[in-house]
């Protein structure tokens, strides 16, 4: 028996607008996204850019605590956000796409206050279809698969769409959380930001394969590589990636190719890794010197627009700033709320008699209430 | 209708209402899950085995048929991936039940179960509950060595957030199973290999059981004398605890034992109501010593009923090793009636009638 092949695959590159500003007619046309909706997507990352450069000042000036910043990587954040249909579609993220957080109704200032320690930055408004930040890496991809079984079992038309970065393709949970969701065609879409590092891993290190979306062959699942700096090329894809998963066309691998363009958080520094060479070299591919560049070659946008934009954007960046710090402090008490639905006993006494030390224990028997112990 | 199979005190546990026939403890588990999943369209069963082979220990048997692929899925060997994904259903409103075949297993799915199952509710400030139930064997299954004997009760007791229920007999199996899958938290429901064939009387219809209320399994509260001492457990080894309790009945030494049924929440009440009239308490476990749930009991009977004790509290557990594999070093190795009788007699050297 001759050796016959079994399996051939590929992994496409997408990209619709370069580094230039310079867009592929071919790709792109005008009415996938309006004028107007490109014009929002700029102005928006300009407000995002500014909330994650307040975010950092913040933390080094003591008023946070740690914050992974999001710079460079808007455009993946803002175009699959904008793929997704708010209300609809239901968003499982890590913490680098703070943007399409905000695009489907978290308000920004929840997120800083997650970062400067307040639980109720978690507590995602009614209706609004995000599960909280997820600090530890990779488990929110199963929460993703799970939710999307949700959809199928129900039978809404809706997409889940859950965000990690490179790394995050190493854990278990990524392997299962494809394996469950290709197996069960689940209407679920992967997003994966490859910036490239690993904390201060970098993709080679991290793993063997020259590409994370070629990780999609092994769960039968849909495969594609963008250039995640450009808004058109990750906008089209997840659009795509999310109309096929709910027509039950299967699960979609992105992987978006990206940079971070900041350290993995503020309590890391990169500058002790990573080659500056590589980090200009990126710089230059930043998501918003394109998109200024072609809005201006359209004439939608100027530099008085500019000015204007991020004059908006400082002053409600800092109204969001003063609406987390101004938040009334969480009650003590508080403590014991939300580890059941309905405080038990035990919490209910632990709630009561804090000053104790034991666990449940009532005043009187340590003597703070009354002061004889009784004797059998 | 749904009855509640114990009113609110521990002495009257032995009663049964009417409709009691006798069958296998892993029927009962199975009567409990399809009772709610025929009352409750949002619960599904998954884990490894569960449906085109009707499971690995046979507890979901004909399930499969009754309730088709939908709600019994196989799903694949991935433990990790099946909590977390019970997890994201759950959020959206769905109720799972999700099999591990052991307990032994769950380890390695623990960043889901420690991480996000106990703590999503608090960490997103009430809004997002887990209302998974979890559910599989746990303990020394007879001679699996010592990798496949894991009893988790320590571990996961030890987590706020998580409720752990662990039957010792087929009745309470389905009642609780009942609570459980009901419960709008995490439950963890630890059943027993070693006990799955056991058979005993159980309702038809059906019934939850309270969680953090025990039941009396002998000694009685309104008898002529107290008993001498109380015997605490809770999953298989409440059995034992019988069998030493029969054994010293023959001796006049009565004890109470009671069931404690739920370990998160535990009814210390009812403990230290039963050590009020014995003096003397021995809390049988069949985790390892240190650190565990009889460490537990033991300090909070420490800390709210010292002047009670005549005696300082004993505690019979499994060796401080790993479980061993030869059958005559395990059988040893596990908390068993000797043990418990040495244990309860050492309460009692001294003692005058």
């Amino acid at each position: 028996m001759p050796i016959r092949t079994v399996y051939k695959a590929q992994v496409d590159h997408l990209q619709i607008l370069d580094e230039d500003g310079k867009v592929d007619d071919k790709l792109w046309r005008g009415d996938i996204l309006s004028d107007e909706q490109v014009v929002f997507a700029y102005d928006f990352m300009i407000t995002c850019r500014q909330l994650d450069e307040i975010a950092f000042k913040l933390q080094r000036s003591g008023r946070m605590g740690t914050y992974p910043q999001n710079k460079g990587q808007e455009a993946a954040a803002i175009g699959s956000g904008m793929a997704a249909v708010k209300g609809r579609d239901f968003l499982c993220p890590c913490y680098r796409e703070n943007a399409a957080l905000f695009l489907h109704g978290m308000p920004m200032e929840y997120v800083l206050m997650n970062w400067m320690g307040d639980e109720r930055g978690n507590k995602i408004p009614e209706g609004v279809n995000i599960t909280p930040i997820s600090i530890p890496i990779g488990t929110q991809m199963l929460h993703a698969a799970g939710i999307a079984w949700a959809y199928k079992l129900r039978k809404e038309d809706r997409c889940v769409i859950t965000y990690f970065g490179d790394g995050a393709t190493s854990e278990g949970d990524f392997h299962e959380a494809m394996n469950f969701a290709t197996v069960q065609n689940v209407p679920c879409v992967f997003f994966c930001q490859n910036n490239q590092w690993a904390i201060s891993v970098p993709r080679e290190i991290q793993m063997n394969s020259e590409t994370v979306a070629q990780k999609a062959f092994a769960y039968g699942a849909h495969a594609i590589q963008v250039d995640g700096n450009d808004l058109f090329a990750v906008y089209k894809a997840t659009r795509e990636a999310i109309d096929r998963a709910r027509a039950g066309g299967g699960v979609t691998l992105i992987e978006a190719m990206t940079y971070r363009l900041a350290d993995h958080t503020t309590a890391d520094d990169a500058r002790r890794y990573r080659d500056e060479a590589e980090v200009a070299s990126w710089r230059g591919k930043d998501p918003m010197i394109r998109l200024r560049k072609y809005l201006e070659g359209k004439g939608l946008w100027d530099d008085a627009r500019q000015a204007a934009s991020e004059e908006k954007a400082k002053v409600l960046v800092a109204e969001v700033v003063k609406r987390a710090e101004g938040i009334e402090k969480p009650a003590v008490t508080d403590i014991f709320d939300y580890t059941f639905a309905e405080l038990d006993p035990e919490l209910e006494l632990q709630k009561a008699t804090m000053r104790t030390s034991s666990i449940g224990q009532e005043p009187s028997q340590v003597g703070l209430n009354s002061g004889e112990r009784q004797h059998a | 209708m749904t009855a509640t199979l114990d009113p609110p005190n521990p002495t009257t546990a032995h009663h049964l209402p009417e409709g009691t026939r006798e069958i296998a403890f892993r029927e009962a588990l199975r009567e409990a899950m399809s009772q709610e999943m025929r009352r409750d369209q949002r619960i599904f069963l998954m884990g490894e085995e569960v449906a085109q082979y009707n499971g690995a220990y046979k507890v979901s048997q004909g399930m499969l048929d009754e309730f088709g692929p939908k709600r019994i899925i196989d799903s694949p060997i991935s433990e990790n991936g099946f909590a977390g994904l019970a997890v994201g259903a759950a959020m959206y409103g769905l109720r799972p039940i999700i099999e591990f075949m052991s307990w032994s297993f769950s380890l390695v799915a623990a960043d889901q179960l420690l991480n996000n199952v106990p703590k999503m509710l608090y960490m997103s400030g009430g809004q997002w509950g887990c209302p998974v139930t979890f559910r599989g064997n746990n303990g020394a299954g007879g001679q699996l060595g010592s990798t496949h004997s894991w009893t988790t009760e320590a571990i996961y007791s030890n987590i706020p957030g998580l409720k752990i229920a662990i039957p010792s007999c087929p009745a309470d199996a389905k009642g609780l199973l009942t609570t459980a899958i009901r419960d709008d938290d995490p439950v963890f429901n630890l059943e027993s290999e070693r006990m799955l064939s056991d058979k005993g009387p159980v309702p038809e219809g059906e019934y939850t059981i309270p969680f953090g209320l025990a039941a009396l399994r002998r000694g009685t509260w309104s008898g002529e004398r107290d008993s001498d001492c109380t015997l605490v457990s809770f999953g298989r080894p409440v059995n034992f605890c019988i069998e030493a309790a029969d054994e010293l009945a023959k001796d006049g030494i009565v004890c109470d034992v009671l069931d404690m049924r739920t370990i998160r929440p535990l009814d210390i009440d009812s403990i230290i109501e039963s050590l009020k009239r014995t003096n003397r308490i021995v809390v049988v476990d069949q985790c390892w010593p240190f650190a565990s749930v009889a460490s537990e009991v033991i300090t909070q009977v420490c800390e709210k009923a010292f002047d009670y004790l005549d005696h300082q509290p004993l505690r019979v557990n499994t060796d401080d090793v790993p479980t061993p594999y030869a059958k005559n070093l395990e059988a040893e190795y596990l908390p068993h009636k000797g043990k418990i009788m040495a244990a309860v007699k050492t309460t009692l050297a001294g003692a005058t009638a």
